[in-house]
C-alpha cells in the first residue's frame, strides 16, 4: 500500500528523470530511470480502480503527475501521459469484459506499460479513420497495421490499437484492440531521430498480431474517442507542456535573481521580460487547470459521456490543445531571451535548448492546422449560446 | 419530413451505404457519416427547415439516426409554431 500522494511519488520519479534528461535527449533513448521508479512507486497502475488492484486515482492527479515529470524530462512526462490515456480508455470502456478486467488487474500488479497504435500509413493523420481491419475467424482474429509512429512501442508491454471492426466496415467504424506484446510481432519501419521529444522513441512499426475476440473493447472507438481519448490526450499533453513552460520560467527566474544579486540596487533589464512571461505562464496554467477541472466534473456526471462529445466541449478541448501548444513554445522562447547566451549554451543550469526543441513538438502532435480546420467547420453550426 | 431528411443525408451525409437501405433507427455514424459530414448535414437541415439548432442539441446522439434528427426538428418547429 502506497502512503505518499500521487504527486509526491511523481516528484520522486521526476528527480531521477531530471538526472537522466540530458542523456535521454542526446541519445534519443527511453527514460528508463524514471520508469523503473514509476513502476516501483506503482504509478503506472494508479488510475486502475481499487477493486482491480489499482488506486483509482483522479484525473487531476494524473495531470499533476504528468506536469511534474515533464518539468524534469519532457519525454518521461509525455510517455507517462500517453500510457495513462491508454489505461483510461481501458478502465472507462472495458464494460463487463472479464478478459479486459483481468488484464487491468495484471497491469496494476505488474505495472505494465501500454503504448498506442492509432497512427497509420495512408490515412493522412486522421485518428478517426483506419485502413487495417480485424479479421475474425471463429473466436480468434488476426490483423496487420502499418503505423507511422508508435511511441515507446519497443519498450511497452502491450499495445492498444485502432482498426476497422471488420474487412467490410466503413473507414470510421473502428474498434480498439488490446494486444499483449507476446502476441505481437513488431517490425521497425523508420527511425526516430527528431528535433525534440527524443526519449519518446516513436518510430514507425509494422504490427502483426493475433488473439482472441475478447481483446476487443466492447465500446466502439467512435465513443471512446470523444469520451476519453480526446479529453485525456489534450489535457494530459497540455499538462506536460505546462511542465516544460514552468521549468523554462524557473530557469529564467533564477537567471534574473542571480543578475539582481550581482548588481544590487539596480533592476536587471531582463526582469521586465520575466514579468511579461510570468503573466503568460499564469494564463496557460489557469487554462489547463480550468479545463482539467471541467473535464473531471463532466466525467463524473451522469450525462458525462454525452456532454464530453457535445460540440461545445469538443471546441473547448481543441482550443486548449491549440493555445497551450502555442504558449509553451512562446514561453520557452521568451525564457531563452531572458537567459541570453547562458540559455543558448547546451551546458549550464540556464540551458534551454532541450526545452525549446521539446516545446516545438506540441503544435505538431496532431497538427494545429488540422484542429483549426475542425474548429472552423464546427463554428459554422455552433452558436455559443450556452455561456 | 423523413423524406426531406433522407434526401439531405443522401446529398451531404457521405454515407458508405445507400440511405434508402437504412431504417429510421439505424446508426448513421456506423453507416460512415463522419463528424465533418454531420456538420454539412446540420447546415443543410437548418437551411431546409429554416431553424437553428441550439448548442444543447449539438451532440452526436441527436444526429445519430434519422429518427433522432426528426425528433429534434419536431421540437424546434413546434416551438416556432407555438410562437
Amino acid at each position: 500500500m502506497q502512503t505518499a500522494s500521487i504527486l509526491a511519488r511523481a516528484q520522486q520519479a521526476a528527480a531521477l528523470a531530471a538526472g537522466a534528461a540530458a542523456e535521454v535527449d542526446a541519445k534519443a533513448r527511453f527514460p528508463r530511470e524514471a520508469f523503473d521508479e514509476l513502476r516501483r512507486l506503482k504509478l503506472l497502475g494508479a488510475f486502475v480502480p481499487r477493486e482491480l488492484g489499482g488506486e483509482g486515482c483522479s484525473f487531476s492527479e494524473l495531470c499533476a503527475a504528468s506536469q511534474a515529470l515533464a518539468q524534469s524530462c519532457s519525454s518521461a512526462g509525455m510517455v507517462f501521459a500517453m500510457h495513462q490515456i491508454q489505461v483510461a480508455s481501458l478502465v472507462r470502456h472495458c464494460g463487463g469484459s472479464a478478459w479486459l478486467r483481468g488484464f487491468l488487474r495484471e497491469l496494476a500488479e505488474k505495472q505494465l506499460l501500454i503504448a498506442s497504435v492509432t497512427s497509420e500509413v495512408g490515412v493522412g493523420g486522421d485518428l478517426r479513420s483506419s485502413l487495417c481491419a480485424v479479421e475474425a475467424d471463429g473466436a480468434r482474429f488476426q490483423l496487420e497495421k502499418a503505423a507511422t509512429t508508435v511511441s515507446y512501442g519497443a519498450e511497452a508491454d502491450a499495445l492498444l490499437l485502432t482498426a476497422r471492426r471488420a474487412p467490410d466496415a466503413a473507414s470510421n467504424d473502428q474498434v480498439m484492440v488490446l494486444l499483449p506484446k507476446k502476441d505481437v510481432s513488431l517490425e521497425k519501419t523508420s527511425d526516430w531521430d527528431t528535433l525534440g521529444m527524443r526519449g519518446t522513441c516513436s518510430p514507425g512499426f509494422r504490427v502483426r498480431a493475433s488473439g482472441s475476440l475478447e481483446q476487443i473493447l466492447p465500446t466502439p472507438f467512435a465513443d471512446i474517442c470523444p469520451q476519453t481519448q480526446v479529453p485525456f490526450s489534450h489535457v494530459l499533453w497540455s499538462s506536460c507542456w505546462l511542465g516544460i513552460a514552468t521549468d523554462a520560467v524557473s530557469r529564467a527566474r533564477a537567471f534574473v535573481r542571480a543578475e539582481a544579486r550581482r548588481r544590487a540596487g539596480t533592476t536587471p533589464p531582463a526582469s521586465l521580460r520575466l514579468a511579461e512571461v510570468a503573466g503568460t505562464l499564469q494564463t496557460m496554467r489557469n487554462n489547463v487547470l480550468g479545463v482539467a477541472r471541467e473535464c473531471e466534473e463532466l466525467m463524473k456526471s451522469p450525462d458525462g459521456a454525452d456532454a464530453l462529445s457535445s460540440m461545445g466541449f469538443v471546441l473547448k478541448m481543441n482550443n486548449l490543445k491549440i493555445t497551450s501548444s502555442r504558449q509553451v513554445a512562446q514561453i520557452v522562447s521568451e525564457a531563452l531571451g531572458i537567459c541570453g547566451i547562458a540559455g543558448y549554451k547546451n551546458d549550464g543550469k540556464f540551458s534551454l535548448g532541450r526545452q525549446l526543441r521539446d516545446a516545438h513538438s506540441a503544435a505538431l502532435m496532431i497538427n494545429n492546422d488540422r484542429i483549426y480546420a475542425t474548429n472552423a467547420q464546427l463554428l459554422l453550426i455552433h452558436k455559443d449560446d450556452e455561456r | 419530413m423523413i423524406d426531406q431528411i433522407r434526401s439531405i443525408l443522401k446529398e451531404q451525409g457521405r454515407l458508405s451505404v445507400d440511405v434508402a437501405t437504412l431504417s429510421d433507427d439505424a446508426d448513421l455514424y456506423r453507416a460512415g457519416m463522419t463528424s465533418h459530414a454531420s456538420v454539412n448535414v446540420m447546415l443543410a437541415l437548418e437551411s431546409a427547415f429554416d431553424i437553428e439548432f441550439p448548442d444543447r442539441m449539438l451532440r452526436s446522439r441527436v444526429f445519430g439516426t434519422i429518427g433522432s434528427i426528426k425528433s429534434a426538428l419536431e421540437e424546434l418547429t413546434s416551438t416556432r409554431a407555438g410562437g
